[in-house]
């Protein structure tokens, strides 16, 4: 992804801005979406006006408080674009790399560094680092975070003898030994919120918490039909239909997405593990693997956090988890809450891991 | 990993994320001659030194494609031909009814003149005339293309010839993402492909799977998105034409940049849709404006979304003429991103405010 | 000829005999039909050049490819292809072994290694090339044969195919079957130099072959396949011989003098000569030739009836088999 599109300002220049608030829609090839502000205060200037595109890593607002002078605002603006140099914007742009593991490899993306515990972030069936798009650069900030893609996924290892939750969660383990990870956040959206769950459950001394975004694994129930349209389908009209399930805003799946999903298919063996994982995680329609009882009974801090509109997984699933487990409904999202509601999900995020 | 999944491999060697066109197609056919014994690549200086004393492979393809190649697998499967097109090309053709998949090139598309017989009336037509008897696996990497001054019987883009003839396939690569993946699949495709490399994009790097990927023939990829024109453009042109796109934005008009990627088969829905929805419709090729595939691609468009357009079909194409040598001829024959846009800004009319 | 020849056991001798009946048989209906009848596409026929194929493809086995020409059904009739289906297939019928989008010059059946005829003069022979190259890579121990006529002995696509077969000694034999004449044009004027001589030019072995008597044809057959499966490269028969119909039926012969095709009947039939030598040799029996002559006559005629009374093929044909799949 090397650029951005300013498709709308939501506010003029002048207005006050509260944190949370819908600042500007912005196109990548990846994904369209809404810009939450982060911060409170006035906008004072909109740098990039609607219609154009601009380099990853480029200024496009600023927000100041209200008393800040006007001379102020210009002399930051000009000494950022001075200093600002796009070579050195996506040199520094994290790339993807592979990590040999005991029986294949793991791609992962690393951003951010530090002393601070590790993050990891574990997608859902079908998806690859990718889905951690609007939420990685955040959560960086302050730590390094790690954004996996599972076997059979993205450019991990393509062996469909890797099927179970258990043979997965086992190739996950291994990648933290490989990156000598001894103890990490570990954040798992759907399929990989099992994944995360069932790692917790079997090595609990690697996790220092666990966020369970929309998870596998708290009932049976799941959408068959989708995992198998995720597997069957090859062609980008019919796909993109498709992932419009994962949305409360099916506007939100934009042809990158869709290419995205489509070729990782098309690398040599993907379709195969899919199958194998699908067949070993779902079965004949239904999870395999509860967890319920395990994750009750974590001795660490869990949070689930789940999308109100999820036609993937029930949101019913978190209801009568015990009450040290924090539970977030969000409105208006569908099953890639974290893609959908970027924002409140990086700040809860944030939030429950800062707190330790 | 538990111990009743695979046992422990090596390390393999890793490479960076973006590779060349040219490392990507070379990567294409390592790892299908890896995969599948019966591939063979033939050709003139596909390794190079051929019955001389000095270095072998010394060129590995006359623009480096198949480098390496011989040292891994061999003279039996990596074969130096003499120079003589219709044989060259007529046996791989042969062989690939006979049990080989041969993946033979072409050195320059100028040279189909003399095996035309048998991309014309021998490897298309087997499998019709014989009643389905017949199959033919062969793949004819060929590069095309004008821009680094080797004039008129170098530089043509005979891609719309081929296109023509039922029974072949075209394809059309414009990135090394597309090319490794188109490559992989035309080599594993049963029917006869001819696979036109443009001259001017071996080092056009992008980001390529390291993994092997095939990529369907007959989808167009779309390279941008926008809702006033539909911009429909081959090989090296789709970047002239993605340059036109973007500067076009910032006069607030937005294109949709198409890349069908196989002329045949050709991705229409992808196109129809995007001219319905814009109603505008460019095309954009390197080849001779007539009988090419840009009147092609334009009639289709009159015939069947005829309703949607609101403003002339207009092609950017070559003209009625060979390409020159003198660099300032050659650039003048070219389509560019400002004719391109031109092209566009006729059919919107004036520029709108951002 | 001088040297000794490969004998032909008493088998062998009743094969050729059939084969060469077959053909004779087969081609000499096909004319008298169209010369009655209007036929559905051109017809090159074979008549008096019988011992030609008859003779290379007796040393052939299942191995083996051969590539024939606009005037194949000689060579199809001698590897073995199905009768009935080849009618068939010239009459432009359901059933015919091309389902009817080949016709009498585009004839084909891989499964008894006959990988087409080619209307395109001289364009099987690179094609032949690929054939010897697929068996010497997968080392299935076959070989392959180029037909060709005096016309396509001098294109482009052939001598290509001679550098090419010896450069890469490759398991392969072209037959050149001079005839005399490429359509009206004399083979003694329009070839340069000797075939023989132009195959020793390209490194390989040539041959001259009578090609009116099957026995100097297998002989010579005999020796090409045996140095192309032991790994001696390719080589060159060329096999002069007459055809008895013009060019083409229909067709202006009139470059060959009045009686001169009659001459030939009386004086130099390949049959006869064939037939001769058996009885003479007291290998066989009038009555066992009669026989073999009259199961001719009658799979002939039950051939030319069905193709005469089968429905052409559907429509839905026209688009099928153009690609394996599209996309």
């Amino acid at each position: 992804m090397k650029e951005g599109l300013i498709s709308k300002w939501h506010l003029n220049e002048g207005d006050t801005v509260n944190q949370g608030d819908e600042l500007v829609d912005i196109e990548t090839e990846k994904v369209a979406n809404v810009y939450e502000s982060p911060h409170s205060g006035v906008l004072k200037r909109k740098v990039v006006p609607e219609g154009r595109s601009v380099p990853i890593g480029s200024l496009f607002g600023v927000i100041a408080s209200k008393d800040t002078a006007d001379a102020e605002i210009e002399a930051y603006v000009e000494q950022f674009e001075s200093t600002f140099s796009v070579a050195d914007a996506e040199e520094g742009g994290a790339i993807p790399e592979v990590v040999d593991v005991p029986g294949g490899y793991i791609r992962f993306l690393k951003q951010g560094q530090g002393a601070a515990v590790p993050a990891v972030l574990i997608h859902g069936f079908g998806a690859d680092l990718n889905s951690w798009l609007l939420n990685q650069a955040a959560l960086a900030d302050s730590r390094p975070v790690y954004a996996i893609d599972l076997p059979g996924h993205g450019g991990s290892v393509k062996d469909p003898r890797i099927a179970t939750l258990e043979d997965i969660a086992q190739a996950v383990i291994a990648f933290l030994e490989a990156k000598s990870l001894s103890s990490v956040h570990l954040i798992g959206h759907s399929l990989g919120g099992a994944v995360a769950a069932k790692i917790a459950a079997e090595r609990p001394a690697l996790v220092k918490s666990l966020t369970l975004i929309a998870p596998a694994g708290l009932g049976k129930e799941i959408n068959f039909s989708f995992i198998r349209a995720l597997v069957d389908i090859d062609r980008r009209k019919d796909m993109a239909t498709a992932l419009e399930t994962l949305f409360y805003n099916p506007a939100l799946v934009s042809r990158d997405m869709t290419m995205g999903v489509l070729n990782a298919k098309r690398i040599d063996g993907a379709v195969t593990c899919l199958r194998a994982i699908a067949t070993g995680c779902f079965g004949s329609g239904e999870q395999k693997s509860i967890l319920r009882d395990q994750i009750s009974q974590l001795p660490l801090p869990v949070q689930v956090i789940w999308g109100q509109s999820d036609r993937v997984i029930p949101p019913q699933h978190a209801q009568e988890l015990p009450g040290k487990i924090r539970v977030h409904p969000v409105e208006h999202a569908g099953h890639a809450v974290q893609l959908e509601k970027a924002g409140e999900i990086n700040r809860l995020l944030s939030h429950f891991i800062d707190q330790g | 990993m538990s111990t009743n999944v695979m046992q422990p491999e090596g390390s393999r060697p890793r490479r960076k994320t973006r590779i060349s066109y040219r490392a990507a197609l070379g990567e294409a056919l390592a790892q299908e001659m890896s995969r599948d014994p019966t591939i063979v690549v033939m050709g003139e200086d596909i390794a190079g030194g051929m019955g001389a004393p000095g270095v072998q492979d010394t060129w590995g393809g006359a623009f480096g494609v198949t480098k390496g190649l011989l040292g891994r697998f061999g003279r039996d499967r990596v074969m130096d031909t003499p120079l003589q097109e219709s044989a060259i090309i007529g046996a791989a053709i042969g062989a690939a009814s006979n049990g080989l998949r041969p993946v033979a090139e072409l050195m320059f598309n100028n040279f189909i003149g003399v095996c035309m017989d048998q991309l014309m009336n021998q490897a298309p037509k087997f499998r019709y005339m014989f009643g389905g008897k017949l199959t033919t696996p062969v793949t004819i990497r060929t590069v095309y293309g004008a821009g680094i001054r080797v004039a008129a019987q170098h530089s043509s883009a005979y891609h719309s010839i081929l296109t023509h003839i039922p029974g072949l396939k075209v394809v059309m690569p414009s990135s090394a993402y597309d090319a490794k993946g188109l490559l992989i699949a035309s080599i594993r495709d049963d029917d006869p492909v001819v696979f036109f490399e443009h001259i001017g994009l071996f080092d056009k790097e992008g980001d390529v799977p390291e993994e092997p990927y095939a990529i369907p023939l007959g989808e167009a990829n779309v390279v941008r998105e926008g809702g006033d024109v539909t911009i429909v453009a081959f090989g090296r042109m789709v970047d002239v034409s993605v340059a036109a796109a973007d500067s076009l934005r910032t006069s607030g008009i937005s294109c949709t940049v198409i890349d069908p990627r196989t002329t045949s088969p050709l991705d229409e829905d992808t196109i129809l849709e995007s001219v319905a929805e814009t109603g505008r419709l460019v095309v954009v090729d390197e080849g001779n404006p007539r009988c090419g595939i840009a009147t092609d691609i334009s009639a289709l468009v009159a015939d069947r979304a005829f309703d949607s357009l609101t403003a002339p079909i207009k092609m950017v194409t070559a003209p009625h003429c060979h390409v020159p040598f003198a660099p300032v001829l050659e650039d003048a024959y070219l389509p560019s991103a400002e004719k391109v846009e031109a092209a566009v800004r006729s059919i919107v009319g004036a520029a709108r405010a951002p | 000829m001088g040297k000794t020849m490969i004998p032909l056991s008493r088998e062998q001798l009743i094969q050729a005999y059939r084969l060469m009946k077959t053909i004779r048989v087969f081609e000499d209906r096909l004319a008298e039909e169209a010369a009655t009848t209007a036929m559905a596409g051109p017809l090159h026929l074979y008549s008096g050049e019988e011992a030609s194929a008859t003779g290379v493809c007796m040393n052939l086995d299942e191995r083996d490819r051969i590539y024939s020409t606009h005037r194949p059904h000689g060579h199809c009739i001698a590897r073995g292809l199905d009768i009935k289906a080849l009618m068939l297939e010239i009459y432009g019928r359901q059933g015919g072994i091309c389902n009817a989008k080949g016709g009498s010059m585009h004839l084909a059946d891989p499964a008894r290694g006959l990988m087409g005829a080619n209307g395109i003069v001289g364009g099987g022979m690179p094609l032949v090339c690929g054939a010897a190259l697929a068996a010497a890579r997968l080392k299935t121990g076959g070989l392959a044969v180029g037909f060709v006529g005096d016309g396509g002995s001098n294109t482009g696509q052939f001598l290509e195919s001679l550098n090419f077969a010896s450069v890469f000694k490759l398991p392969a034999i072209f037959v050149i079957e001079d005839n005399g004449f490429a359509e009206t044009i004399a083979s003694s004027w329009a070839c340069a130099g000797d075939h023989v001589k132009r195959a020793e030019g390209f490194g390989m072995p040539g041959r001259r072959v009578n090609g009116f008597d099957v026995f100097d044809v297998y002989d010579a057959a005999h020796e090409a396949v045996s140095g192309a499966r032991n790994g001696k490269g390719p080589s060159l028969l060329d096999v002069k011989l007459e055809r008895y119909y013009p060019h083409e039926q229909g067709i202006s012969d009139a470059m060959r003098l009045p009686g001169h095709v009659d001459w030939l009947k009386a004086n130099s039939d390949p049959i006869t000569l064939l037939r001769t030598q058996m009885l003479g040799k007291g290998e066989i029996s009038e009555q066992e030739l009669h026989t073999i002559d009259h199961d001719v006559d009658a799979l002939i005629d039950a051939a030319v009836r069905e193709a005469q009374s089968a429905p052409p093929p559907p429509l839905s044909q026209l688009l099928t088999d153009v690609y394996v799949a599209y996309p």
